[in-house]
């Protein structure tokens, strides 16, 4: 018999989010060593188009009114009865503030395993075996994911989301929407993101300069770096001591901790006061002319150029990049 | 109206980690164990809901190797009410035990709100606050910025990524996952701490099932390799440039 | 309105004035001639709403409670610039000011970072939330090795009490790496408590936090008592004065010394190492709590003359009139909070008095300095040839290690 993987397309004011396509790329990855087929699940109220580009063998989508915003209640109760009916070796959520909120009561409700913080997914000996990143990033936890159903909360990191994507849409199958009853959790509206100064400590992409970029002037470039790249710039304290940047970009220990994707340092340094609050970043990138600069001991990559040689070019190259993609 | 904060102690990160002989646990010899910092937003917000009046705050925890320290500065914070659970129980037990510890005694408290940390990092079998909502049977909503007590209900502001957020309403009782409580948690003088060991009784509760079998086993725990320092690329400008811009796509963030 | 005075409870203002009086020397306060002599020598009273004179003007007139409304008192860097100049002799650091901050802390009123800097003291035993374990890490491979207590079965001479930023700040280790090879080459029978050793708390007092200074004074002294030693030297002056003034208060006594002492009592002994010539104008920034605190000025410049070919020269604020650093009474901790209200650096003008009498090297003698002067000199116009150099690092280049 073919075993199911199921993954729950999670989706935000009409965009499906990366994780979503992340997941089919991890359940693609199983199905081609198992014998098995990947279906999407798809929640919404006239978002059947969602299913477009999803890299599925079938799509079930349920459409009810109650589904156009998420709620953990109605959720719970369509993925929960068809955990139920159809017994998928494995159901995948996202680890976020959609998925975690189907998975784990369903994993109390129903007596399923939940494995979180999942990374990446394999087959081996025809189990499957999870790699989860815990403790900050400090542990990696291996582990089988027992039968017949296990649940799995999944974080970004192994797979790309192209591969989660699909030109040719697997079958979509208009699925039927159990009974929906009143639930005691209701949505009311969305509230979207305050148009004040950004928040430097939730942004996935810091473009951080410092006293090497040497003049206000120089900014200009690093901005445009920034806009291309779609980041947002910050500082160590000698750039906002003198007023080039707002105090709500400072980096540091009197500014704020920040724990990015990328931390990409321009003329910075490497005082203490300063990295000890980027160690939660994913990845350090230095930009730096002294090799010996202390911030290469903490950063994945550096370079020893002129940073004012450096941006102009990278922005061009990341132009190109994106018109590319 | 009771508000029951349920924290939990998970290992302390400024410690280096050492793994068992076996491989599959940590060494539980060399652990240091703190508070979850979400636990702290968790009863940061109960506290605020309590000072505007929502009722009494309650504090739980299970017993381990400071976790009197960690409710008396609760108590010392404003809560009311405090609870250690005890019984033939391990420094580090997963969720789902927890949870199922945690719920009788909850319900035996009344509560009308029940507060938890968002997530810990080192819920391998997902967080605590959607477990602990499902053994009460009731609903949980996570990732909460705010909350504001109506009548019978709870207002919340739910954040998702990327700086989106949402209003809902869920009526009472109801289990929150805190993501950051509306101040950051306050500072309480040590002297305070002090005076709450001395004067606020800790109320001990038996640990109701013996050890539950996990159903997740991990086979192997280790450490991810670190790079020592920097690889630097080598180039020109634009040599230097094309290669950035891979990693940047390697990453996803094109 | 008529009010009982049997059942009139004390205002706060009362209870606050009446505690003051009964600290050391406190009932002094009731001197105060309102001269303003304090206000006007404090580094941040001019962003004071409340600064010293105006503190006691407002306790006299009974509306205590606007001052503590204000968060400005956390400007007070502890320097004893007002102490030292006060007609009166009012302890205004160790008395006022203090019990003033310990107030605002009770009440909830702490800035963010200090917060941080002060639980991380009750969680780690020291301000940066490094680990306890590896206090002893910046001695590491050090020839002969340095002792750690609990690793030694037997009674020691020296016991160096090594502090917060000396032990975990990595350009402060540099200072303490320099000092263990210069006690090695004198033969100095020394060693560490390493993770048994906490912070010594003072800053943390200063700061408002007395319960938890308390705390660090018994774990301390829980170490002190474990091990045989003839006395303590510290390179750290807050250390200093918590050894020498704080903790026998609270019955923990014992001889200490600051490096500084120690070294300039071995002249006889370290003289004959100082074998290179360091060329260079050289001044000394008197720390607060080795000068004003403490009166201790001569030793620091007595090892800088030790040293062939140093031109020691003064910079017009130095001994008793030295301008604080800015770190002192949690100052080091308040960062973001003082640079919002002040948009002024007191390490920065200090730097700029160095570079204007042209000297080459800036000395210090305390680990909070040399940090925060390093820091300075990149902000400074016309400071980026000036050197911040720990004495014990100056020493050592003479020595020619
Ligand atoms: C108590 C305290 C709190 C502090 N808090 C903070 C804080 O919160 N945040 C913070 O950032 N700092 C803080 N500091 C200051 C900190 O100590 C450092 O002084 C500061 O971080 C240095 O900033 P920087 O790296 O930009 O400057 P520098 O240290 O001067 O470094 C500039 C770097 O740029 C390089 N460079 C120069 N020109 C170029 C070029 N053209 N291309 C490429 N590279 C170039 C240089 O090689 C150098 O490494 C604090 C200090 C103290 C004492
Ligand atoms: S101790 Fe220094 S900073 Fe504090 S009030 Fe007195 S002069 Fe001002
Ligand atoms: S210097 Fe002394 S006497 Fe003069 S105002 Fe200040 S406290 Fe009063």
């Amino acid at each position: 018999m073919k075993q199911e993987i199921f993954v729950l397309i999670e989706h935000l004011q009409g965009r499906v989010t990366d994780i979503s396509y992340l997941m089919l790329a991890a359940a693609r990855g199983i199905t081609e060593k198992l014998d098995g087929n990947v279906v999407a699940l798809l929640l919404g109220h006239n978002q059947r188009a969602l299913a477009n580009d999803l890299a599925a063998d079938r799509i079930l989508y349920f459409d009810h009114p109650d589904l156009a915003h998420f709620t953990p209640g109605a959720y719970q109760r369509v993925i929960g009865s068809l955990i139920e009916e159809n017994k998928p070796r494995l159901a995948l959520f996202g680890d976020t503030s959609i998925g975690v909120e189907v998975a784990g009561p369903l994993s109390a409700r129903l007596n399923l395993p939940l494995v979180s913080y999942c990374k990446s997914l394999r087959v081996e000996n025809n189990e499957i075996k999870f790699t989860s990143q815990i403790c900050g990033g400090k542990l990696m936890a291996e582990g089988e994911l027992p039968s017949p159903t296990a649940l799995v909360t999944m974080i970004p990191g192994a797979y790309k989301a192209e591969q989660g994507r699909s030109v040719t849409p697997g079958v979509v199958v208009q699925a039927s929407v159990p009974q929906l009853d009143k639930h005691p959790v209701r949505f009311l509206q969305y509230i979207e993101p305050e148009t004040g100064d950004v928040d430097i400590t939730k942004e996935a992409l810091l473009i951080s300069v410092g006293r090497g970029i040497q003049s206000k002037d120089n900014l200009e470039i690093i901005q445009e770096l920034a806009d291309a790249l779609g980041g947002v710039v910050c500082a160590s304290r000698p750039v906002v001591d003198q007023g080039w940047l707002p105090a709500t970009r400072l980096v540091g220990k009197s500014g704020k901790r920040v724990k990015p994707k990328v931390y990409l340092a321009l003329g910075i340094s490497g005082a203490t006061e300063h990295v000890e609050a980027i160690t939660d970043s994913e990845v350090i990138i230095a930009v730096n002319t002294d090799p010996l600069a202390p911030i290469f001991n903490l950063a994945k990559y550096g370079a020893t150029v002129d940073l004012l040689d450096l941006v102009p070019a990278l922005t061009e190259a990341v132009k190109q990049a994106t018109v590319k993609a | 109206m009771n508000l029951i904060v349920a924290i939990k102690l998970v290992p302390d990160l400024v410690e280096e980690l050492k793994i068992n002989e076996e491989g599959n646990f940590l060494d539980l010899e060399s652990l240091r164990l703190r508070v979850n910092e979400f636990d702290e937003h968790a009863l940061e917000q109960a506290i605020l809901l309590k000072e505007r009046g929502a009722g009494r705050v309650i504090v739980i925890a299970l017993d381990g190797e400071g976790v009197e320290d960690a409710l008396f500065t609760a108590a010392a914070k404003g809560a009311d009410q405090i609870i250690k659970l005890t019984g033939n129980t391990m420094p580090l037990v997963s969720n789902h035990t927890l949870a199922r510890w945690l719920a009788p005694v909850i319900k035996s408290l009344q509560p009308g709100l029940v507060l938890t940390g968002v997530q810990a990092h080192n819920d391998l079998d997902g967080p605590l606050g959607p477990l602990l909502a499902e053994y009460l049977n009731l609903p949980y909503v996570g990732y909460v910025a705010k909350a504001t007590m109506k009548d019978g209900e709870v207002e919340i502001r739910k954040e998702y990524p990327g700086g989106l957020a949402a209003e809902m309403e869920i009526d009472l009782p109801a289990v929150l996952g805190i993501q950051a409580a509306e101040q950051p948690p306050r500072y309480i003088a040590f002297s305070r701490i002090r005076q709450a060991m001395k004067t606020v009784q800790l109320e001990e509760r038996q640990i109701p099932d013996p050890f539950i079998e996990e159903p997740i086993a991990i086979a192997r725990l280790f450490q991810p390799e670190i790079g020592e320092r920097a690889e630097i690329i080598s180039g020109d400008v634009d040599e230097i440039a094309a290669r950035l811009v891979d990693i940047f796509t390697d990453l996803d963030l094109l | 309105m008529a009010v009982n005075p049997v059942t009139q409870r004390p205002t706060f203002n009362e209870i606050f004035y009446t505690s003051l009086q009964k600290l050391p020397d406190g009932e002094r306060v009731r001197a105060c001639l309102q001269c303003g002599t304090c206000s006007g020598v404090c580094p941040f009273g001019y962003l004071m709403d409340y600064p010293p004179s105006k503190m006691i003007a407002a306790l006299r007139a009974g509306m205590f409670d606007r001052v503590m409304k204000t968060d400005k008192v956390w400007m007070c860097v502890s320097c004893y610039a007002c102490t030292n100049s006060c007609p009166a002799q009012i302890p205004l650091t160790a008395g006022l000011m203090t019990r003033t901050k310990e107030e605002l802390l009770l009440a909830g009123n702490v800035p963010v970072e200090l917060q941080d800097a002060l639980e991380n003291t009750q969680r780690y035993g020291n301000p940066m939330g490094e680990s306890p374990r590896k206090r002893a890490a910046w001695a590491r491979g050090i020839e002969p090795s340095v002792k750690i207590m609990s690793q030694i079965n037997r009674p020691i001479d020296v016991l160096w009490f090594v502090g917060d930023y000396a032990s975990f700040h990595p350009r402060v280790q540099l200072s303490s790496r320099a000092l263990a090879r210069i006690f090695n080459l004198l033969g100095v029978d020394f060693g560490i408590l390493g993770h048994e050793e906490n912070s010594d708390g003072d800053s943390q007092r200063l700061a408002g936090e007395r319960g938890l200074f308390e705390l660090l004074v018994d774990k301390n002294s829980k170490a002190f008592q474990k091990y045989q030693f003839n006395q303590i030297v510290t390179a750290d002056p807050h250390a200093f004065n918590a050894l020498k003034n704080e903790y026998p208060k609270l019955g923990v006594n014992y001889p200490v010394q600051h490096y500084t002492q120690y070294l300039s009592a071995k002249l006889d002994l370290l003289r004959p190492l100082l074998r290179h010539e360091i060329k260079a104008r050289i001044t000394y920034h008197d720390p607060c709590y080795l000068g004003r605190a403490n009166g201790i000025y001569q030793p620091p410049r007595q090892l800088l003359q030790a040293i062939p070919g140093v031109e020691l020269v003064e910079m017009p604020h130095s001994a008793v009139n030295s301008l604080c650093c800015g770190g002192g009474g949690g100052g080091m901790w308040l960062e973001g909070y003082q640079w919002e209200q002040a948009h002024a650096r007191l390490s920065e003008w200090r730097v700029r008095e160095a570079v204007a009498i042209g000297a080459d090297i800036l000395a210090v003698a305390c680990t909070y300095e040399i940090p925060r002067f390093e820091d300075a000199v990149k902000m400074v116009q016309k400071a980026s040839r000036l050197v911040i150099r720990d004495i014990s690092e100056l020493l050592l280049e003479s020595i020619g290690e």
